[in-house]
């Protein structure tokens, strides 16, 4: 049974639809991100799910409850990290963390014992007693992803995790979201791709409120690649500047079906990205065509884009079906 | 098999949630209130306002005294040159009509304080995302902060009785405590109505500055309605006159309970509720 089922969700302001019959589902214990531009519609999303803003269609499902008819149950079942970690300023870590754990339902000793336990997971066993205006950025975070999971919910919901952390914070966030994952369902927004290839199990990315495409990240990779491509590096046998060089010619051998990219060095070096219809064999053709023209070859490899040339082809281009 | 062990498991757990559901009631909103009490005094809101409160309501009760009991004295002074009696005066009785009179126009300018932060600033640090995506009823958030800034009141109010203490102890004949409880019923109920149109002002906007100024100026309007009443002298004039808190308020510093003016002061403050809490559904949709 899927932990979050969405089913058609659409939300409008007014004439302005934020989001447009989205519809998606994550397993148990897995990292599901999101991904997409600003403005994509991650956050109302994300809003819909924890109730705290109601969908204008649609149907939610966590955990086998239906949002709109036990929003309590769905309540008590979600641990939710806003963008801005939703902190109060004059309050400790420990007593706000208390206060969350009350408001949540928790049982009193449980809540004593999750405490420690979320502080440890968290590294803020330092900081309890400091007041949380004293606290930097990174801790901050911390705080807000303490107070998210001290209930031990079923489903976590993170609304850019990352934003506004140094790179070692960073690192250590993702290690977090890692862990907690092999215990919670988690839903993750970002628009920071290594992110998502680094800690989730499944994307789905969003543009202009619509969903563009669900798969692994590797899945994607593969689906998008439109063809496989080499990357050859050779030196044209010339001693002057490859000017007089004319790409073409690779292209005619056959398999390739077009150049992707070039660069014509002053040098007589020549770097050329190719779309090939059959990796495997195209290459010792490649190679034997370079070499028959006397060509010194110095590099050849497959090409894989980089999930960033995903993304951007997958918003600026049309939905892949 | 499946499908029946997940029926079972069902009904059990929603009957396990029944039973906590009741329980978490009380739990979430005495959650909500403890945390806003301590806000007021982490924070150096709730000392400032009960100190200047407290000074301000002693130089007016202790003005006042001065006034009346000269007064009385002159009084008695000119009947006695006279050779009369002296007359009838019920000094304690004339300070605390002035005193409950003057702790009405007080309280406009205090509670506003106690209630603009309420919900403005936790739309704007966005800590109300925190209280309404978890397990609490819009009713427990808003009835839990409701009682926190009543608390800070009754603890303005309840040390003034330290006057009232003064007065009988001066006071020949023992002057009428009945009339004193009825002045203070009178605050309380002024206290609690404007301190819910203050919950609603304060959940409307983003802004603590703009919350207190308008709850300001609502309160004022609903002190000078009165003043529309007195040009006219028409049914329009009748219902400003009922809308007018002021008169309400004065019935009790009078003495007098009325179960109309009861009536009115609880409305108001159940109004000022439900407005709040109409408020946080359309707040939901605007989100």
């Amino acid at each position: 049974m899927s932990v979050i089922e969405v089913q058609g969700l659409t939300k409008r302001y007014g004439p302005v639809t934020a989001i447009e019959d989205l519809s998606f589902q994550a397993g148990e214990r897995e990292i599901l991100g999101f991904l997409g531009p600003n403005g994509a519609g991650k956050t109302t999303t994300m809003r819909i799910l924890t109730g705290f803003i109601p969908a204008s269609e649609g149907n939610v499902r966590l955990s086998g409850f239906d949002i709109r008819e036990h929003p309590w149950e769905v309540k008590k079942r979600i641990g939710y990290l806003p963008e801005i970690p939703p902190l109060y300023a004059d309050m400790s870590v420990d007593v706000y963390l208390r206060f969350v754990a009350e408001i949540r339902g928790t049982e009193k000793a449980r809540a004593r014992r999750r405490l420690g336990e979320v502080k440890e997971l968290c590294g803020l066993q330092t900081v309890g007693r400091t007041l949380i205006r004293r606290l930097s950025k990174g801790y901050r975070q911390r705080v807000g992803m303490a107070q998210a999971i001290i209930h031990e919910p079923e489903i976590l919901i993170l609304d850019e995790p990352t934003i506004g952390l140094d790179p070692k914070q960073i690192i250590e966030v993702r290690h977090l979201i890692k862990s907690l994952g092999e215990r919670h369902t988690v839903l993750l927004s970002t628009h920071i791709l290594p992110e998502v290839s680094m800690t989730c199990q499944r994307v789905i990315i969003l543009n202009k409120g619509k969903l563009v495409a669900v798969d692994t990240p590797e899945g994607l990779l593969r689906r998008l690649q439109g063809g496989e491509r080499i990357f050859i590096r050779f030196r044209v046998d010339r001693q002057g500047p490859s000017d007089g060089f004319d790409p073409a010619e690779v292209a005619r051998v056959p398999g390739v079906r077009r150049i992707v990219r070039e660069v014509l060095g002053d040098s007589s070096l020549v770097s050329l990205e190719l779309e090939v219809e059959d990796d495997q064999e195209v290459r010792g053709r490649l190679a034997e065509y370079l070499v028959g023209r006397g060509w010194k070859l110095q590099e050849m490899r497959s090409v894989n884009p980089t999930l960033e040339e995903i993304f951007i082809r997958l918003v600026t281009e049309e939905p892949v079906a | 098999m499946g499908e029946v062990s997940s029926v079972e498991m069902n009904d059990v757990r929603e009957a396990s949630k029944r039973l906590f559901r009741t329980r978490c009631g009380v739990r979430g909103m005495w959650a909500i209130y403890k945390k806003e009490l301590r806000g007021y005094f982490v924070s150096p809101i709730a000392y400032v306002v009960l100190t200047v409160f407290y000074v301000l309501m002693g130089y007016f009760f202790f003005n006042f005294l001065a006034i009346f009991s000269e007064q009385a004295l002159y009084a008695a002074y000119q009947a006695a040159e006279y050779g009369n009696s002296p007359p009838a005066m019920d000094v304690p009785a004339q300070v605390d009509r002035n005193y409950f009179g003057i702790l009405s126009t007080v309280l406009i300018f205090f509670l506003p304080a106690l209630t603009m932060g309420m919900f403005a600033e936790e739309r704007r640090r966005g800590t109300l995302e925190l209280l309404l995506t978890a397990p609490l009823k819009d009713g427990q958030i808003i009835l839990g902060k409701f009682l926190a800034a009543m608390t800070v009141f009754l603890l303005m109010l309840l040390p003034t009785a330290v006057f009232q203490v003064v007065l009988h102890r001066f006071s020949d004949p023992p002057m009428a405590w009945g009339a004193v409880l009825a002045s203070y019923i009178g605050a309380v109920l002024l206290g609690a109505s404007l301190i819910s149109i203050g919950v609603f002002i304060s959940s409307i906007t983003e802004n603590q500055i703009i919350a207190a100024v308008l709850t300001f100026g609502c309160f004022l309007l609903m002190w000078v309605i009165e003043i529309a009443a007195r040009q006219t002298g028409t049914l329009m004039s009748e219902v400003l006159k009922y809308l007018s808190v002021l008169s309400h308020y004065e019935d009790f510093t009078k003495g007098i309970v009325d179960s109309g003016s009861v009536l009115f002061l609880v409305s108001l403050c159940v109004l000022g509720l439900l407005f709040t809490y109409h408020s946080f559904i359309s707040l939901r949709w605007r989100m």
